[in-house]
């Protein structure tokens, strides 16, 4: 195999870490010095080689652990998976495009041998071997969604389509940025971006609503988010907030480098072929201040963002208590040197950290 | 009693509107304690040879005024709990003409709501009204527990006990608003409890 998968956990012990492979592909997602919110959306079809943007659905040294950290969740709380009556259609739709996509996309690691609707599905890794019949739900161990959201990493929502309008009516949502899909399940773009501040107001949704609709068959786009995290946790729900919310205060100017983790979703969007559901991958990756900072660009770049990221938006994303300890750190990683446009480190042209 | 002007807020906050005749051969309404006044206005001589009304009193005298409309059907229960089989019974052999009138509290409406898209019914074609207390049906996200008539914030869980607060973020399938963990960072440290809307 070509990835050597991390033994590591995401709770507990926190023992996650970032191999140097994982730094320089980390999903760094300011592509200048500012930040505010807009429809920052392409279309994925590809990137750079070895880049989180090349397969349809990346898989990375995390793939076993965090597989393991969502079955643990789904033990403990079953809500958070669930599939409205009317959406199973766009489960096996999205079984399909996860197996054939992994398949092609890593055929060392995946591999499906359809005969009809007899369908036998290798996953390697997590040693995985199950042979069904394609749109029987009885002969699969759990629903279609379920069933192939346990072997991809990232959250996963499927939105139905109607009254121009989408909507949550299915998802396994583990490793959220603290919202719940059983809160919000059912809800319609509108509703469930509701608590996002000023994004309403200039209009972002509106136009973010639009482009989705219109995503066709075969043209998946593609988008980045951020938001702050105390520890590589991947399980901040609101579920479970009364047991970790009080990690964020453990941050200290000793520790912050370590504890302190930029959390990045790469957000993608398919068109399902049968159920003309969309569905919204929500992949989570993490990456803490220190190794961050091993890329002068970013170190640069990470200080100017968050020093002047306006306060709702540094409310709203958790941080605002521990945004001058950030900065602390950050500032001595900044030199004040110009950074060269877009997201990628640029290791080879940018200048070294200056004394 | 005049009506309660809700303030401005998010997109999943629900909207309440004023009850309006409209044009049908049955007319189902379902109010709850004020939210009779409403069905008072609104009643004519007509809408009442094909209304069904079904009020649950929570204390309130407004039965004899309700029953002196002679609506066609008339039922008072004393919680929404003991109505809501009864209004799924209703529901079930509704025509596709039939009205839906919706109005008292916001626990009332939400939940009367849920069984009427339950039935098919799109939640845009119910009319609703608020009359009456203000106070909110929470879900603690935590626990999952409901804790009914919630007119403080922040206030503690009835099922589990935790500190929470009020948020406006509300779900249309449980016909609640969202109550969160409000010393999650600071445990033991909750600021006093004010009326939602002070």
């Amino acid at each position: 195999m070509t990835i050597q998968f991390n033994e590591e956990t995401f709770r507990d012990d926190y023992t996650f870490k970032n191999s140097d492979w994982a730094i320089q592909r980390f999903p760094f997602p300011f592509h200048e010095d500012s930040y505010m919110y807009s429809v920052n959306m392409e279309q994925h079809r590809g990137g750079p080689e070895g880049s989180i943007y090349e397969k349809r659905f990346d898989v990375d040294e995390h793939y076993v652990a965090e597989m393991r950290d969502r079955a643990m969740v789904l033990a403990d709380d079953p809500l958070r998976c669930q599939s409205l009556p009317h959406m199973t259609l766009a489960g096996w739709d999205l079984l399909e495009l996860i197996m054939v996509s992994k398949s092609e996309d890593y055929p060392d690691l995946f591999e499906l041998h359809r005969d009809g609707d007899q369908w036998r599905w290798v996953n390697k890794p997590l040693g995985i071997d199950d042979t069904f019949t394609f749109l029987d739900e009885t002969t699969l161990p759990y629903g279609p969604m379920e069933y192939i959201t346990r072997q991809a990493q990232g959250d996963f929502c499927v939105l139905d389509q109607r009254d121009d309008n989408l909507w949550m009516d299915a998802g396994t949502v583990t490793t959220q940025a603290d919202w719940s899909l059983d809160f919000d399940i059912g809800m319609n773009f509108f509703e469930w971006h509701a608590p996002v501040p000023l994004a309403h107001e200039k209009g972002i949704f509106v136009r973010a609503l639009k482009f989705l609709l219109n995503i066709q068959q075969g043209s998946p786009a593609r988008r980045l988010n951020w938001t702050m995290t105390v520890n590589p946790l991947l399980d901040t729900s609101p579920e479970n907030y009364h047991k970790w919310g009080i990690q964020k205060t453990t941050i200290t100017p000793d520790n912050i480098g370590q504890k302190q983790h930029l959390r990045v979703e790469l957000q993608t969007f398919f068109r399902l072929p049968r159920s003309n559901a969309l569905v919204f991958p929500i992949r989570c990756y993490l990456c803490n201040f220190d190794d961050m900072m091993t890329m002068p660009k970013w170190g640069r770049r990470l200080h100017r963002v968050i020093r002047d990221l306006p306060e709702e938006l540094a409310t709203y994303k958790g941080f605002i208590d521990n945004r001058p300890m950030m900065l602390d750190y950050l500032a001595k990683f900044d030199d004040g040197l110009p950074t060269s446009p877009g997201i990628w480190p640029d290791k080879d042209s940018e200048p070294p950290l200056q004394a | 009693m005049s009506k309660f002007e809700f303030p401005q807020s998010i997109r999943s906050r629900p909207v309440w509107g004023t009850l309006e005749p409209r044009a049908g051969k049955h007319h189902l309404m379902i109010a709850d304690a004020q939210g009779a006044e409403a069905i008072l206005d609104v009643a004519t001589p007509e809408l009442m040879t094909g209304a069904h009304i079904i009020f649950i009193a929570k204390g309130t005298d407004y039965g004899d005024k309700l029953r002196a409309l002679n609506p066609a059907q008339y039922y008072e229960g004393p919680s929404y709990e003991a109505a809501a089989s009864r209004i799924q019974r209703v529901l079930q052999d509704a025509k596709m003409s039939t009205q839906v009138y919706l109005s008292g509290t916001e626990s009332l409406m939400g939940q009367a709501m849920r069984e009427c898209t339950n039935a098919g019914i799109p939640y845009t074609a119910v009319q609703t009204e608020h009359r009456g207390s203000t106070a909110r049906r929470m879900q603690c996200v935590h626990c999952k527990g409901i804790t009914e008539d919630v007119a403080i914030d922040p206030f503690v869980c009835s099922h589990c006990g935790l500190n929470l607060f009020v948020r406006d973020h509300y779900s249309r399938r449980l016909a609640a608003y969202q109550g969160v963990c409000i010393d999650a960072e600071d445990p033991g440290n909750v600021p006093p409890s004010k009326g939602i809307y002070e």
